[in-house]
């Protein structure tokens, strides 16, 4: 048998969920799409005693888009968001993101909240609901509270979840007009996690500038990091080829990313500058598709 | 069909009912038991096939609803009052399917031991439509891994299948 033993539960109904983390908390873990738990527990990397299973819980098997934004449940899965015409339209970095998510036989039952709370710092998703300003919507038995994207990720692996609480689901607010986005990373496989990727968003004002620029990058830190500085040297600029080259260098000069047996720093610290450099050639491409 | 197994009174256990390539059977599992622990040991049906077990290498890939998905990556408890697809269920009477005879004709496989891996998820994408070229062939198989034969015969296979205009080869 692979995993250690465990209870495993599989209610129908939220409030049974919550029920059972109140109950057994530290003990326990939820079980959605399972592509990232379901290993840790072949390996024993973890031994829950229970395993709540949350697959049969219907509620939490939807996603819906409003004026307002996209609220994706718990157990909606990364592929039916990614074949999703109307997500594409609303959100095209989102569903560029999704489709650079493992292969199709992970994303048939992976699911964006799971991502989400996985925390895994090389993933797409992280960085991408960072530069969404995403929020996540967290349950408890006794409370309910909601989490900026920004104030989720706490390391490696490790999100403000407490034991007791579900991330129930995930609300994405609509882009402003004329706001573009763009994600690209680099992996040694197409699949793998990346060894670096970036998500880029902006907003191309009537002047013909990027404003609100948030540049979010993935698989350099133990969390999503956001890169501040380079925010800065772009916002108000044209995007122009001398500004791509300025950030580049920026990036190369100031990153200090980890280290890990997937590659070097020195590696990560130049590829980054390349990635955020092509994210955001990709934005002025749009600047034309947005009419400014 | 199932084998008789020594079910180990210490485990807990849960009743599932499935149907496995379009017989409908009702087990006694451990709760903790994969599901591809579970097609392999207790239905008796050995073509699922373990290779890292955790996601990766795609040889246990079945399909269960009408999704391909890494049978050592579910439980058996999850496949309660599911339907599952495994690639015994491809060749009828001992006849090769189509894809299998591609397989077959196009020397896509040596020593075998991903073939089913890949079989049950090329099944899922043909039905989701048509592949058309050699990139699509590829992307198709971009989610399983063969580390003997290398995938340009499996590409060859695909390419040889015909296409709904009645062409074989697909796009060159």
């Amino acid at each position: 048998m692979k995993p250690s033993r465990f209870i495993y539960h599989a209610p129908t109904q939220i409030e049974e969920v919550l029920d059972l983390l109140w109950e057994y908390g530290d003990e326990a873990k939820i079980l959605a799409g399972g592509q990232s738990l379901m290993p840790m527990l072949n390996f024993r990397l973890l031994a829950p005693a229970h395993l709540i299973d949350i697959n049969r819980v219907k509620a939490l098997n939807q996603y819906s888009l409003s004026d307002s934004g996209l609220t994706i449940s718990a157990l909606a899965r990364h592929r039916d968001l990614e074949l999703s015409p109307e997500v594409e339209l609303a959100y095209p970095i989102l569903h560029e993101g999704l489709t650079n998510i493992a292969h199709v036989q992970i994303r048939n039952r992976g699911t964006i909240c799971g991502s989400l709370a996985h925390a895994d710092s090389a993933a797409e998703l992280p960085s991408i609901m960072m530069a969404l300003d995403g929020q996540m919507n967290v349950r408890s038995k006794s409370s309910r509270r909601i989490v900026p994207a920004g104030e989720f990720f706490r390391f490696h692996l490790t999100s403000d979840l407490d034991s007791t609480e579900l991330l129930e689901s995930v609300f994405i607010p609509s882009m402003k007009r004329n706001s573009v986005g763009a994600f690209d990373e680099v992996t040694r496989r197409k699949g793998d996690f990346a060894l670096v990727g970036a998500a880029v968003v902006g907003t191309w004002s009537e002047r013909g500038t990027i404003e609100d620029c948030r540049i979010v990058c993935s698989g350099v830190a133990p969390t999503p990091l956001r890169l501040l500085e380079a925010e800065e040297l772009v916002s108000g600029t044209d995007l122009s080829e001398e500004v791509l080259v300025a950030v580049q260098q920026l990036v190369m000069e100031s990153l200090e990313p980890t280290e890990d047996v997937h590659t070097s720093a020195q590696y990560r610290k130049k590829v980054t500058g390349v990635v955020v450099r092509r994210g955001l050639a990709r934005l002025a491409e749009q600047r034309s598709v947005v009419n400014v | 069909m199932s084998e008789a197994v020594e079910l180990d009174p210490a485990e807990a256990k849960m009743w599932i009912t499935v149907t496995i390539n379009g017989s409908k059977g009702t087990y006694l599992v451990d709760q903790r038991l994969t599901l591809a622990d579970f097609i392999r040991k207790q239905v008796g049906l050995p073509g699922t096939h373990l290779g890292c077990e955790h996601g990766s290498c795609g040889a246990c890939t079945i399909i269960m609803g009408d999704k391909a998905v890494r049978s050592c990556l579910l439980l058996a408890a999850q496949a309660d009052r599911e339907s599952i697809e495994t690639v015994e269920s491809l060749a009828e009477d001992g006849v090769l399917s189509p894809l299998q005879e591609a397989f077959h004709a196009n020397h896509a496989l040596q020593c075998g031991y991903c073939t089913s891996g890949f079989l049950m998820s090329l099944v899922a994408r043909l039905r989701e439509g048509p592949i058309e070229s050699e990139a699509q062939a590829r992307e198709a198989l971009s989610g399983n891994i063969c580390r003997c034969t290398g995938y340009t015969g499996m590409v060859a296979a695909l390419m040889s299948l015909p296409t709904p205009n009645g062409q074989s080869g697909g796009a060159q």
